[in-house]
């Protein structure tokens, strides 16, 4: 797997366990009982916060926006749960073990969407939007083309990162806790549904504060635990890490990365524009009562990355420090016992003891339901809010239907989940998280990007272009080197990059740009006209969505 | 609600407030960037920089430093944003809603 592939994978959170582990395939699984044990508390105390949340949700922007009440130091933590997983915690660990300072480029490069996002969008799609990403085009824009082209596109982002994580998430949770891969499936399936179908964006939002403030605690407990151990002493960590690994001085360096320009470029444009718009983080801004409490979720959001960023410069040096040269670690060939993706977890087991494993491995299955039950409330947003009362039911569907529909969805998803992840075990899917982050860098960025910064954008224009950037999209992942090329044995692709989306966005950019300037039609002269309309309420937020009044 | 978005639209204030915000936006977001790029081209461009420890005595790398100082920049500049929006940004905004709320309608 190629490194950039890798930091995609890392981004999109689980499927790197997958990778590995479905090399390392373990002969031998134990029951985790303290890991098990830890985790039934989770579900207890998350069912407990859905059973509050469900008396709380009423009416459709309850549902689906949790009322606009949640604060931004909530919102932030809860964007940090969608963000970090710990699989990013055991993946970078895992780069950092092998590669050293290579594995500390991928710490640093995605966090660039986070000020992006808070520079050019935050407050402007706070004051547009309402529960979906297609409300914030709407604004101006014909309804039904527009919310087709952008809740099927949701609907490709969500089931492609949803196949990624189930995958990922089986694997990883039959490997810790030593349960069968479908029990853990059908475990997530259920609990998703229950979350999503019955407590909705409230009870989603505080599962995801709950889980982002149990994965930076233990990962917090790990990084002080692994510097108490070297008294404090960062250079004394380095130091001994140095002189473990093999590289030698060599992890403190930057190595052969980011020798192919195109690639490297391609897929770093991927992430910073795809990560800044992704739907199932862009409407948590929806979740906060106005666009000042948007911005500190991303300033809160952006610290607490940050943080977690940081704290893994120390974890994967001290994985090098302290589980390398330990004989409870290695197998008979001096290798790390289920691969180097077990490097955080065997340094948990290193600092903490087995009580400590056990709760990482929970904080790690929490993490993952947590992770999914966020994607699927942003599917069900689509199905509901989008395809079902905005366009089956042209906008007359009353609060009651949308809810009942919003549920009905989450069943549904949370089902196809199952099923997906499941059919798609012992496969290679790891390259399939490149599916929702074109989609998201070439569709939606480039519409919500013109359509708030660029009167000239018509409906036909932005509905081309984002058709462009999704076929497009579509067509050059499948002739590119993996799908071509590997799965169906062609030996190289047609296209030449694992990443099309340089090329995506350009093309999604470049037609929005063109059809836009040729489209003379009534339509497109009033949407340029109601540019300015749109402009002062993103800027003011007048006219924009209000807190639900209960 | 036309006839106010119109009020604010044709308020000099506003476009003052607006240019001040957005200068401010591209001037962090350049910041930003040349910080990431600037980490990522001296990677691809020179290693051998990276590759040096601060001083004889640690084994700590400028490139280790840097890559800290990007994710701490960022921080910082998001957060300097914020402060700029929260305080100042705002309490303009609402003067000059508070004007286009009390001008007579018509």
């Amino acid at each position: 797997m190629s490194l950039n592939l890798r930091l995609l994978v890392l981004l999109a959170g689980t499927a790197l366990p997958f990778a590995v582990f479905a090399q390392a395939a373990a002969p031998e699984r134990q029951l985790n009982i303290i890991a098990i044990g830890m985790f039934v508390v989770f579900v207890v105390i998350s069912l407990g916060i859905t059973f509050w949340a469900a008396r709380r949700t009423r009416s459709t922007s309850d549902f689906l926006a949790a009322g606009g009440r949640i604060s931004g130091f909530q919102n932030g933590l809860a964007i940090t749960g969608d963000w970090v997983s710990s699989a990013a915690l055991m993946g970078i660990a895992a780069l950092i073990y092998s590669t050293g300072f290579d594995g500390l480029i991928y710490s640093v490069v995605p966090f660039g969407a986070w000020p992006l996002m808070m520079f050019l969008m935050a407050d402007r799609l706070r004051n547009l939007g309402k529960y979906t990403i297609a409300d914030i085009v709407s604004v101006r824009f014909s309804r039904i083309p527009m919310r087709t082209l952008i809740s099927l596109s949701s609907l490709v982002f969500v089931v492609g990162y949803l196949i990624v994580q189930m995958v990922g998430a089986g694997t990883l949770i039959s490997n810790l806790f030593g349960i069968d891969y479908t029990v853990a499936q059908v475990i997530i399936g259920i609990l998703i549904v229950l979350y999503v179908a019955f407590g909705g964006m409230i009870a989603t939002t505080y599962v995801q504060l709950v889980k982002a403030t149990l994965l930076l605690s233990g990962a917090s407990f790990i990084c002080f635990a692994a510097l108490f151990h070297f008294d404090w002493s960062v250079d004394g960590l380095y130091a001994s890490a140095i002189s473990n690994h093999p590289q030698g001085m060599k992890i403190m360096q930057p190595g052969g990365l980011l020798t192919e320009p195109v690639s490297a470029f391609s897929c770093g444009l991927m992430l910073l524009l795809g990560g800044a718009a992704m739907p199932h983080v862009l409407m948590r801004f929806f979740t906060v009562p106005d666009a000042r409490q948007a911005r500190l979720s991303v300033f809160y959001a952006a610290s607490f990355i940050g943080y977690f960023y940081l704290l893994t410069f120390v974890i994967g040096y001290a994985a090098i420090a302290m589980v390398m040269k330990d004989p409870r670690f290695l197998d008979a060939n001096g290798l790390i016992t289920g691969g180097a993706n077990m490097a955080a977890i065997h340094l948990s087991e290193a600092v903490g003891g087995s009580f400590f494993l056990g709760f990482i491995s929970a904080v790690a299955f929490a993490t993952i339901v947590a992770v999914v039950a966020g994607l699927t409330i942003a599917g069900a947003s689509a199905i509901s809010h989008d395809l079902y009362a905005n366009i089956f039911r042209h906008g007359r569907a009353t609060d009651d239907q949308v809810v009942k529909v919003s549920r009905i969805s989450a069943v549904c998803l949370g089902a196809f989940g199952v099923v997906l992840g499941i059919a798609f075990k012992d496969q290679n899917i790891a390259y399939m998280i490149t599916i929702p982050f074109t989609v998201s860098s070439s569709v939606f960025f480039p519409i919500l990007f013109l359509s708030m910064y660029w009167r000239g954008l018509t409906t036909r224009g932005a509905v081309t272009g984002g058709a462009v950037g999704l076929g497009l999209g579509v067509i050059l992942l499948f002739l590119g080197p993996t799908i071509w090329g590997e799965i169906l044995g062609h030996g190289e692709g047609i296209f030449p990059y694992k990443y099309p989306a340089l090329f995506t966005i350009i093309a999604s950019f470049l037609t929005m740009i063109v059809v836009s300037k040729l489209d003379n039609s009534p339509r497109a002269r009033r949407e340029r006209a109601e540019f300015d309309d749109q402009f002062v309420r993103s800027q003011t937020g007048v006219g924009a969505e209000a807190p639900a009044q209960h | 609600m036309d006839a106010l978005y119109a009020r604010i639209s044709g308020n000099p204030a506003f476009h003052a407030l607006q240019a001040r915000r957005s200068r401010l936006a591209w001037t962090l977001c350049a910041g930003v960037l040349t910080a990431y790029y600037g980490f990522i081209l001296m990677i691809a461009y020179a290693p051998d920089t990276f590759r040096k420890p601060l001083h004889a005595d640690t084994s700590v790398t400028l490139g280790v430093v840097w890559g800290a100082a990007v994710v701490l920049v960022s921080v910082g500049l998001t957060g300097m944003y914020v402060w700029r929006a929260n305080r100042e940004f705002d309490r303009l905004n609402a003067r000059i809603l508070e004007e286009a709320h009390r001008a007579p309608l018509g």
